[in-house]
């Protein structure tokens, strides 16, 4: 180590020696979050609160409910039965949840495959042909699944519907009716669940810069290519989670099962309420709602997984 | 031409596709005819007129306006705090407690449906209209969580750090400089709640049914034992609101930053 | 009292202030540590009201971290913070009396000039008439008469800085900081506005401290420059000493380009530097014989000779062979290679290098008084 002779003196800033009476030592902890004041604990307290009470513990009713007898005359009382899980489990069950389940992933499919490049094609055009788009979007979304419903009622319909069009121009000679069937619920189903769908690619599909298309074009990738080869494998994760999405929409989805469908259409959430407000078996229905959250759950709990990869990657 | 045929072809059938129903419904709504003929011999819009002098078709308009209004407002009621304290805070369970708030809306309507309905047997207080102000307030209440949770994000942190160098208050600095800026995301969240609560069936149908009749349960109830052009005229007025508050949303400007994309020039 | 002034203030009339002698701030061992990493690392220090003090270290040394400390906007895990001999360590930001100017100037994009400015006061529930009065000084102060009612989305950044300014003078506080304040600016409105700022700070006579990563920002405008490394304070002083007496090599290289010469003490105050013995004054050093010793001179300061002499040894100087020479139009930058680990760089006028080339035999003179021991 060198020895120094000190400098020449400086006038301006010496540093100080010695403390200016006591030095305190402030919480010691190497936290940089700013401690929370009871304030807004109770701020964050209430909401949670009012969440637990009107959406955690109804949770909890129904499974207990779910146990309880079904009496005669709309009433349920207090026991520990199988009866409603057992039924669950019944082969008309078992196949209404089969087909549930199938019936939504066949139109999630159909719906992300118009969707995704649907979304695309919106994300790249100018804000002025964008705008409309986006308010007819939204205004479908904002349509009432009712009237959804009863507007593909009319133009699927014998009297009222598409197909008169159909025998005027004399692609068919006799106009025929497409609801209630499989046809028509899967069309209602698509339409409602198109503007969500389109919603939630948007996001991702809007952030692709020009440049990497511009960048493929130069290599000499063709419209067709580009979508396949930029457009998709960047949107992968996003097209799973818009597929998981419309998913788990129409298997909730009540009125259009009950209006276009045929019984042997109808999904789940029909059959809970069905269940719980014209049978009064609540019981069944508590735990039919059980199942079907499960079922909800897992699909939201996979969607998450990989919505935390996207973020991740 | 012929190599942007797949676009073409793309937008015009989702455009058709969207516009069917609406337009569908526009037009029955006009015909002067009791039955549901397609397409229609002659115009009128006494079906409008009905809808404002029944006082069935009344009531049903002020019941699904009431919950609405009153439902959006709760909904934005428990998101801001929540949103803020987590924002701020990040206490340790913030991932919990989003969750908390996202779930509902993320689960079927039915399953909150039939929740309440069990709840609210269980409290014994059945058929009332605050039953369903509540439960579509916590029904929607994810989506104000979520655009004013959003907007959060984007408030640069040196705005509340400046004003706290100018002397201001946890509470002033709320008042002054968050929420001005928050104002655009919980407008937002508010219509946005307030839209989809107006068109909201089955929670509404469980929870109290048959003493409160929104429009949507009274549109379902006559689409099944009686119909008139009535039901089309109603569709197309409370269309024409949700529409209207869409478009209010969309002129507030940067609709599509709104729904999260990215804001660049083309 | 030593004498004060290190550089010539431009003429002006005598200075306003607010409040004479108000400002002074004393830090003792402050410490802020994020998990592992120190960002503050025993940090003592005093600084004079009145004067205009950077804070000067490239990006991670945690110079802005410690104006935060000194703002009260982060709370320091150990040490104190005494401004004009009253402990506020403990104090939150809003209850401490200073004005800050943020990187990003965070101005309230939805409130004007006007009451952007007026914000702090408004809090203090001064009266409307007193607001209005002193918005209406501080526009003229930061010569923006008239935008009063501009939005300040509307402004350009000259002007936008201008009004971040105002606001945190606002309330006359007794300190005056500023987060790299100049980054968001384009080249030439930085220089006017580093002038500018420094004569309202003058002419307010208020105790400023300012971050920049800038070395020749800092010093263009300070009194006093402090030097910091890695949380640590490496060197502090007015700014030419800063520059001519460097006391590490990391500030010897951060200020500037520079010459670093490595060798061995001979004598007191001898070094020699590749066999050639440097005559550092007797006055000024006390060197133990046989420590390795580091001597940093700047290229200005060093003096170019071309000569074909290769075998005299002249003390305080070395011989080589020119690599490159740099026309900068004013200057002339010269490479010599002496010999040493790295090539020995001379600026000077370029009249005086006329005549240079590549592969000239040149020696290069290094005055005792220019050359300065650091150490690692």
């Amino acid at each position: 180590m060198v020895d120094v002779a000190p400098a020449p003196p400086e006038d301006l800033t010496d540093p100080v020696t010695e403390p200016l009476g006591p030095v305190p030592d402030p919480h010691a902890d190497e936290s940089s979050r700013p401690r929370m004041p009871w304030s807004a604990r109770l701020l964050l307290a209430v909401p949670v609160a009012v969440l637990t009470v009107f959406f955690l513990g109804p949770f909890a009713l129904m499974l207990r409910t779910s146990f309880y007898r079904r009496v005669q005359g709309g009433f349920y009382e207090p026991a520990f039965v199988l009866e409603s899980w057992t039924r669950l489990t019944s082969e008309f069950y078992v196949d209404r949840t089969i087909f549930s389940i199938l019936a939504c992933a066949f139109v999630a499919a159909i719906t992300v495959a118009v969707a995704f490049p649907f979304t695309w094609y919106l994300t790249r055009m100018r804000p002025r042909f964008q705008v409309p788009l986006l308010v007819l979007l939204l205004s479908a979304l904002a349509l009432s699944e009712v009237i959804v419903a009863f507007a593909w009622d009319l133009i699927l319909g014998r009297s009222t519907g598409i197909t008169n069009v159909l025998v005027w121009i004399g692609l068919m000679s006799e106009p025929r009716s497409y609801t209630p069937g499989f046809v028509a619920l899967a069309i209602g189903l698509a339409y409602i669940a198109f503007p969500y769908c389109v919603l939630a690619f948007y996001p991702t599909l809007s952030r692709i810069d020009d440049e990497l298309v511009e960048a493929a074009t130069t290599l000499g990738a063709k419209r067709g290519a580009v979508f396949r080869t930029v457009v998709v494998p960047l949107g992968r994760t996003t097209l799973v989670a818009g597929f998981l999405l419309v998913f788990v929409f129409t298997l909730g989805s009540y009125i259009i099962a009950q209006v276009l469908g045929r019984p042997e259409h109808w999904t789940l959430s029909v059959f809970i309420s069905d269940q719980a407000v014209f049978n009064s078996n609540i019981p069944f229905a508590a735990a039919i709602a059980i199942f079907l959250t499960v079922v909800s759950l897992v699909v939201v709990a996979i969607t998450s997984r990989l919505a935390r990869q996207e973020v991740a990657s | 031409m012929i190599a942007r045929l797949p676009r073409t072809l793309i937008i015009s059938f989702v455009m058709a596709f969207l516009v069917a129903p609406i337009l569908v419904v526009f037009v029955a709504s006009l015909n002067a005819n009791q039955f549901l003929d397609f397409p229609i011999e002659q115009a009128s819009t006494r079906w409008y007129q009905e809808l404002f002098t029944d006082s069935q078709w009344r009531t049903a308009v002020s019941n699904s306006l009431t919950i609405a209004v009153a439902s959006a407002a709760f909904a934005v009621a428990l998101a801001l705090p929540m949103a803020f304290v987590l924002h701020t805070w990040k206490p340790r369970l913030t991932q919990v407690f989003f969750a908390l708030g996202v779930l509902p809306f993320m689960l079927p309507p039915v399953i909150s449906a039939m929740g309440a309905l069990v709840l609210w047997n269980e409290i014994g207080r059945i058929g009332r209209i605050e039953n369903v102000i509540i439960a579509h307030g916590v029904f929607f209440s994810t989506i104000p969580l979520i655009t004013i949770s959003l907007a959060l994000r984007d408030i640069d942190p040196s705005l509340d750090e400046a004003a706290m160098t100018l002397g201001a208050s946890g509470r002033r600095r709320f008042a002054t400089i968050i929420l001005p800026l928050l104002v655009p995301s919980i407008v937002t969240g508010y219509v946005a709640s307030f839209v989809l609560s107006l068109n909201e069936y089955i929670i509404a149908f469980m929870v109290a049914g048959f003493s409160v009749e929104t429009l949507p349960i009274k549109i379902f109830n006559s689409l099944r034992y009686g119909f008139t052009p009535t039901i089309a005229a109603v569709s197309v007025v409370f269309t024409a609101i949700s529409v209207l508050a869409l478009s209010v949303l969309a002129r507030l400007g940067g609709l599509e930053k709104l729904l999260g994309g990215s804001v660049t020039e083309r | 009292m030593p004498q004060t002034t290190t550089r010539p203030t431009p003429a002006e009339a005598a200075p306003e202030l607010d409040t004479p002698g108000r400002g002074g701030l004393r830090l003792h061992a402050l410490r802020r540590s994020f998990g592992a990493v120190r960002a503050v690392d025993d940090v003592t220090l005093d600084v004079p009201a009145g004067r205009f003090v950077s804070f000067l270290g490239p990006s991670g040394c945690g110079k802005t971290t410690l104006l935060r400390l000194i703002a009260g906007l982060d709370r320091p895990n150990g040490g104190s913070v005494v401004l004009d001999d009253v402990n506020i360590t403990d104090r939150p930001a809003p209850e401490r009396d200073v004005g800050m100017v943020f990187q990003s100037l965070a101005l309230f994009p939805h409130l004007d000039v006007r009451r952007n400015i007026g914000y702090g006061l408004r809090i203090r529930s001064t009266p409307r008439h007193e607001v209005t009065q002193r918005v209406e000084e501080l526009l003229e102060l930061v010569q923006l008469p008239g935008l009063g009612d501009r939005k300040v989305t509307k402004l350009s950044g000259g002007q936008r800085q201008r009004v971040a300014i105002a606001r945190a003078l606002a309330r006359h506080p007794a300190l005056f900081l500023l987060d790299e304040p100049m980054s968001a600016l384009d080249a030439n409105l930085r220089e006017s506005l580093q002038v500018e700022l420094r004569l309202l700070q003058q002419r307010l006579g208020i105790t400023t401290i300012m971050v920049t990563h800038d070395q020749r920002e800092a010093m263009t405008m300070s009194d006093v420059i402090v030097v910091l490394n890695e949380g640590r304070v490496e060197q502090v002083g007015p700014p030419l000493e800063v520059y001519r007496r460097p006391r590490t090599t990391f500030v010897a290289r951060f200020m500037g380009t520079t010459n670093l010469l490595r060798g061995t003490a001979i004598d007191h105050h001898v070094v020699s530097i590749a066999g050639v013995p440097f005559d550092l004054g007797a006055e000024r050093y006390r060197i133990p014989p046989g420590a390795d010793v580091t001597l940093s001179v700047r290229p200005g300061d060093a003096e170019l000779q071309v000569t074909a002499a290769a075998d005299v040894t002249e003390p305080n100087s070395l011989h080589g062979t020119v690599t490159f020479v740099r026309d900068l139009g004013g200057t002339t930058e010269c490479f010599v290679d002496c010999g040493l680990d790295e090539p020995v760089v001379v600026l000077g006028a370029a009249r005086h290098i006329e005549g240079v080339h590549r592969g000239d035999p040149v020696r290069v003179r290094f005055a005792a008084e220019t050359c300065t021991v650091v150490t690692d």
